[in-house]
């Protein structure tokens, strides 16, 4: 192992970093791109869900049931309407995620004490949505109905205080319920599968293709010094867009940060060795640059923004995939930031996610050191 | 490395890819300070011989011993003695000319105290000095091979490997790249270059000519000439040509008959007797004969007479 030949690769590729507007592009908004993205584009929460009214009755009593549907944060009234098609082309169009069908005798049933239906018409396209939204509707019309009964009660002279049973909840960790705060620090994942295995890939991939590699090896640097001398720029760069995102998601979109930058920082680097030997293990085998960059991005995005609870929850992916996540090291590292950033888990609690990513960086290396060879066959 | 004749020495060295052979139990010898020639058509298994040596492929069989070191055995060895310069470009063309110079320097871990001198003298050699800033992609082919060399050997290495260098380039640059190739050579470094350019194996010192995986002749360019020529050559210029060569290639005495140029040159045993021969021959199938005399065989007159023969004697075989 000679430091003059490790320095000079890794001052050669740092200059081609420089050189080369295509990778510098990636690695400088990168970062910001996609936390901005996620930050805003994706929401998970349900908020003011548009809902159209068709109101036969169009008495008092009815006005009150809508007045509590428009109370309520997760609906709000856009439109009355006089019809059924009027309704269903709302609904077809997706002007409205609810129709809400308040019958003619609405009133009268309730005057005379007698059950009544009221009808709902949901946009079940988003299976997951559409399921939110009825536990939200049963929840507004409940709570109505219980008024309503109270009222019925008391108007009859039966003034009795009706023992009332409720859940008083605090939600910890994401006190806001916002999804932001649950999505965001697993970006850090993406970033770094990006830089590490993609950008990495190429330029390895490069070397091949443009036969310079064959110059490269004829010459008495070592494998290890071309692996640590090309990769080394990598880590830096990946480091330091982990710092970038980190940033963003804390002063920008407000995630709360309650673990240490230390812990964070060890974490990412064991996983920027991992992301970074899956690199240049793939660029070895691959030799082109786009089938590199193609088997990088399947085998080390993908599962991070799918597999990795980055955005869906892995306790509730079927039992089989479930297994699979074990063996992604995405999966320990996104584990790991979620309980950093939201909950200030300290490292010894961190440990069932930092010892697996630890033995995941070990073999990986060691997987990429013996994959690489200086020589031609 | 102190003292020893040989630069490069293989003993029946072989590579098989598959089933195929490539390179088929070479015997050579380069000594210190020449300037060896390994000609031979594409896909000959120059390339591939010139890359074992470099121990960038591992040998099927056989030994190769390079500066001194044996290649399978040392190969880091024999890359800190050696310089190679693979038949494609192969300097990276997005850094400028001082950083490949500088990169290369790293890598063959030319002492800080020799680097300004060493690169200044790589400089002044590849005649790109005021060069320096230049990104690399840009500079003209010729350019490019003259700084490749200047990367090879800012080491000083004692052997140097150039596998093809003047493909690609104008005949005036490459005439000026082989004056390079024998100043290195005064300077002692011994030159191992391939080329299938028959013109440019007349400036080395000793050639091989490789066909199919095979050396087929070793020799200096005079001594191929004079020893592996079977029988004596003869210039015919007649009308009309086409008829003319396939008449001759049945014709009596004549062991080969091929188009070079305008004119035809024939292979056969005995100039003084083939002659009127051939002339009367000639003139009876209504050829006119405007010249017909024994001439000195050229390296590519000995190479088509070598690989006709061979060619032949394979496709007899079952």
């Amino acid at each position: 192992m000679s430091l003059t030949r490790l320095l000079a690769v890794a001052r050669k590729e740092v200059v081609q970093i420089l050189r080369d507007s295509r990778s510098l592009l990636i690695v400088i908004l990168m970062p910001a791109i996609l936390v901005v993205l996620f930050g805003y584009g994706v929401n998970l929460d349900l908020k003011g869900m548009p809902v159209y009214v068709y109101d036969q009755d169009g008495s008092q009593q009815s006005q009150d049931l809508l007045k509590h549907f428009q109370a309520s944060r997760y609906f709000s009234i856009a439109n009355v309407v006089d019809g059924y098609s009027e309704l269903s082309r709302a609904l077809d169009d997706g002007h409205a995620k609810i129709g809400i069908v308040i019958p003619w005798d609405f009133s009268q049933r309730l005057r005379d004490g007698r059950p009544v239906v009221v009808q709902a018409l949901v946009d079940a396209s988003d299976d997951n949505t559409a399921n939110v939204l009825m536990g939200y509707l049963q929840a507004v019309v409940q709570g109505y109905s219980a008024q309503v009964q109270i009222d019925w009660l008391r108007q009859h002279g039966l003034a009795i205080q009706p023992a009332s049973m409720s859940v008083e909840t605090r939600t910890w960790y994401n006190e806001d319920l916002e999804s932001s705060a649950f999505i965001i620090p697993g970006i850090l994942a993406l970033v770094m599968s990006v830089i590490g295995a993609f950008l990495t890939s190429l330029t390895i991939a490069r070397e091949w293709e443009r036969g310079t590699m064959e110059q490269l090896i004829s010459t008495p640097v070592g494998a290890m010094e071309i692996m640590l001398g090309k990769l080394a720029p990598y880590f830096v760069l990946g480091m330091f867009d982990t710092v970038v995102s980190a940033v963003i998601a804390i002063y920008w979109f407000q995630v709360p940060f309650r673990g240490s930058w230390v812990t964070l920082m060890t974490a990412s680097a064991l996983f920027m060795v991992v992301v970074l030997s899956m690199g240049f293990f793939i660029s070895v085998l691959a030799k082109t640059q786009f089938a590199a960059s193609q088997i990088a991005l399947l085998i080390t995005f993908l599962p991070a923004f799918l597999l990795s609870g980055f955005l869906f929850s892995i306790e509730q992916m079927p039992i089989a995939l479930q297994w699979i996540t074990r063996v992604l090291p995405a999966r320990y590292y996104v584990s790991v930031l979620k309980k950093i950033f939201l909950k200030g888990t300290p490292a010894p609690m961190l440990l069932e996610e930092l010892i697996p990513l630890a033995i995941f960086a070990f073999a990986l290396t060691l997987v990429a050191t013996r994959s690489f060879h200086k020589k031609l066959d | 490395m102190a003292d020893i004749a040989c630069s490069v020495e293989v003993t029946k060295l072989v590579k098989r890819f598959g089933d195929f052979v490539a390179v088929d139990r070479i015997d050579l010898e380069v000594r210190k300070g020449e300037v060896f020639g390994f000609l031979g058509p594409n896909g000959a298994g120059k390339s591939t011989t010139i890359r074992m040596l470099c121990g960038l492929l591992k040998p099927t069989s056989g030994r190769a011993q390079v500066a001194g070191f044996d290649v399978s055995q040392r190969p880091e060895a024999v890359r800190q003695n050696i310089g190679y310069m693979s038949q494609k470009f192969s300097l990276y063309n997005d850094l400028t000319v001082i950083e490949n110079l500088r990169l290369f320097a790293g890598l063959y871990s030319v002492p800080a105290k020799l680097l300004r001198a060493r690169i200044e003298w790589a400089l002044t050699m590849a005649k790109l000095k005021g060069q320096e800033n230049l990104i690399t992609g840009t500079l003209p082919g010729g350019w490019k091979q003259r700084l490749a060399l200047g990367c090879a050997v800012l080491h000083k290495p004692p052997v140097i490997f150039l596998d093809e260098p003047t493909s690609g380039v104008d005949p005036i640059t490459r005439r000026q790249f082989w004056d390079l190739i024998h100043q290195m050579a005064e300077a002692g470094v011994t030159v191992f270059v391939t080329t299938h350019y028959m013109e440019e194996a007349e400036y080395c010192n000793r050639l091989a000519l490789i066909f199919r995986g095979r050396i087929v002749a070793l020799g200096t360019p005079s001594e191929l000439k004079r020893d592996f020529m079977k029988g004596e050559l003869l210039l015919v210029e007649c009308e009309p040509l086409g008829d003319a060569v396939e008449a001759l290639q049945s014709a009596p005495g004549v062991m080969d008959a091929a188009v070079f140029g305008n004119a035809l040159h024939l292979v056969v045993g005995d100039a003084g007797h083939a002659v009127p021969q051939l002339k009367e021959y000639l003139a009876r199938r209504g050829i006119a004969v405007s010249r017909m005399e024994k001439i000195r065989p050229s390296l590519e007159d000995v190479f088509v007479s070598l690989t006709t023969g061979r060619e032949t004697a394979e496709e007899r075989k079952p």
